[in-house]
């Protein structure tokens, strides 16, 4: 029997890690009800005044898309590496950086995906100018690939940890923070009334950036948290 | 210039060698901080806009200097044990980072000072300011990546990584900052960069600039001798070394 | 020498209090900066050398017979109980 190739045995183990987390419907669930839990403390913090959430409403959006990709972080290794398939996908004759891709990949699917297609609907619960929606999604679709791959490399660091959960934080939200300006500022431009696509262009280039490198540091951290 | 390479990696002669360097280093560096501090304090004119608190710079400007720099020795120490699996690499990963560190909380609390008398804040939200916040936290995330794995071996090339994933993004972080700041830019704050300043204040500066080099060079090297020691609790030199 | 004397270097016009308690933290901070690890260094060193003079000595000196003798009455205790 010969080994499936690259490219075969990547669309596999894609379509395994989205039937693995559709089977646990609740875990997919948690960091959207989280999205929509703290967009509701907002108007409760802020006061409920339409214009002032609406002048608030790029940042807020995106900080909590942010945080809610922060939580779905530390999952994207822990029951693969505590059940041994990790060790088993290290051993794999085909290359890390595919594999992760596509691990990173089935998570972006079922968090981030999911993400930027119900930030319209808080959006509009925020007053957010309706010409706006398209550009927030756009940007969420784009920043939240960027935050997976970023938080895959401080998932890949701790998963060999007990106590990881707020440590994962501490480690990527500093590399979220160009995100959050640039995704943010997309936003904001369209309210302005200036074009957004420069900053979207921005958000595709660090895209593409995160797609060659990320995928590397998430090999090296796995390699290094097997071996202790 | 590989023997030498070779050598960084022996424990004994590191741990020989790191010893008599501080023995002249140590001294040198004391007297360069304290006589460029009293230079600044005392033997300089004030600043003719910012008066008497534009002395803070002697210390604000070479914390900051040091403190990036010191980001960029802690990556080089992490690419080097990396590939070349150097232990003593990891030794010096762990040594720059709260070296780094508390340099950075320097630079930020100086410049909070300088702040209030000369734009009557403690903080504001500035791209450099900004920027070396964020530079504090990847320092503090490195040091709490490192105690948190029980294996420090394991926990060296972790650190690695991050500094690694670190050093590619600070220019983005950088960049990104400067960019967000200039959107956002409140007109009543005017940033002056120090373009023109005048030798008789800039000859200290220099000199404590150079100190704080040679503070960190001194520190990191007390805290690679004391993770050396650790690391080799159990061989024969450090045996001799304690007299048994 | 800028100033006139030690009182108007302390005030620095009206700026003292921040000139000083910068000067004065960040001393504070560098000097902690040195004295750990060279308080630390000779805790290692102290530590080392107990810990070897400890396991150098033969079986039968005082240490081993204490922790055998402890170990042994635990020991004799848990049939009982």
């Amino acid at each position: 029997m010969t080994a499936p190739g690259m490219l075969a045995f990547s669309g596999r183990l894609l379509r395994r890690q989205v039937v693995l987390s559709l089977r646990r419907p609740v875990e997919i669930a948690n960091p959207l009800l989280f999205f929509a839990m703290v967009v509701a403390l907002f108007p409760l913090g802020l006061g409920p005044a339409p214009a002032t959430l609406a002048s608030f409403a790029p940042g807020l959006l995106w900080i909590v898309a942010l945080l809610a990709n922060l939580l779905s972080a530390d999952t994207l290794f822990r029951s693969d590496f505590e059940d041994g398939s990790l060790e088993q996908l290290l051993l794999a004759p085909q290359p890390l950086y595919t594999s992760v891709l596509s691990c990173v990949l089935a998570q972006w699917l079922v968090s981030g995906l999911l993400l930027a297609l119900l930030s319209p609907l808080f959006a509009v619960m925020l007053n957010l100018q309706p010409e706006a929606i398209p550009v927030l999604l756009l940007s969420l679709l784009l920043g939240t690939a960027v935050l997976s791959l970023v938080g895959g490399i401080g998932a890949a660091l701790t998963v060999g940890l007990k106590r990881g959960g707020m440590l994962i934080a501490l480690l990527i939200l500093p590399f979220y923070m160009p995100v959050l300006i640039f995704g943010s500022a997309a936003v904001q431009a369209v309210i302005t009334g200036v074009p957004a696509t420069p900053h979207l262009a921005i958000l595709a280039a660090m895209l593409c950036f995160a797609l060659a490198l990320a995928p590397l540091a998430m090999a090296a951290g796995l390699r290094i948290s097997i071996d202790a | 210039m590989w023997s030498f390479f070779h050598k960084l990696g022996s424990p004994p002669w590191l741990y020989r060698i790191s010893g008599s360097i501080l023995r002249w280093l140590l001294p040198l560096t004391l007297l360069g901080l304290a006589l460029g501090m009293t230079w600044g304090l005392f033997f300089t004119a004030p600043d003719f806009r910012q008066g008497n608190s534009y002395r803070i710079i002697y210390i604000h400007v070479p914390a900051a200097v040091v403190a990036l720099a010191g980001y960029y020795v802690m990556a080089t120490a992490g690419a080097v044990s990396l590939i070349w699996k150097m232990k003593m690499a990891d030794v010096a990963l762990r040594a720059a980072a709260p070296v780094g560190a508390a340099l950075t909380f320097v630079a930020l609390l100086t410049g909070a000072i300088w702040g209030k008398p000369t734009w009557g804040t403690w903080w504001v939200w500035d791209a450099r300011i900004t920027s070396m916040l964020i530079l504090l936290f990847l320092y503090l995330g490195v040091i709490a990546l490192y105690e948190a794995y029980d294996n420090k071996e394991a926990a060296g090339k972790a650190c690695a990584v991050l500094s690694l994933v670190g050093t590619v993004n600070i220019p983005i972080i950088y960049k990104s900052v400067d960019w967000w700041y200039s959107l956002h830019q409140p007109a009543s704050i005017k940033f002056t960069g120090p373009s023109s300043i005048d030798p008789s204040m800039l000859y200290p500066l220099l000199l404590l600039i150079i100190s704080f080099y040679a503070l960190f060079t001194c520190c990191l090297l007390m805290n690679m001798r004391v993770g050396i020691l650790q690391r080799e609790a159990r061989t024969k030199w450090v045996r001799k070394l304690v007299g048994l | 020498m800028y100033f006139d004397s030690f009182q108007a270097a302390m005030a620095m016009d009206g700026h003292g209090v921040f000139v000083w308690s910068a000067y004065g933290i960040s001393v504070l901070v560098l000097a902690l900066l040195l004295l750990r690890p060279w308080r630390q260094e000779r805790r290692v060193l102290r530590e080392l050398a107990t810990q070897w003079k400890r396991s150098n000595q033969p079986p039968r000196g005082t240490n081993h017979s204490q922790a055998n003798s402890g170990l042994s009455r635990e020991g004799s205790d848990a049939p009982g109980s």
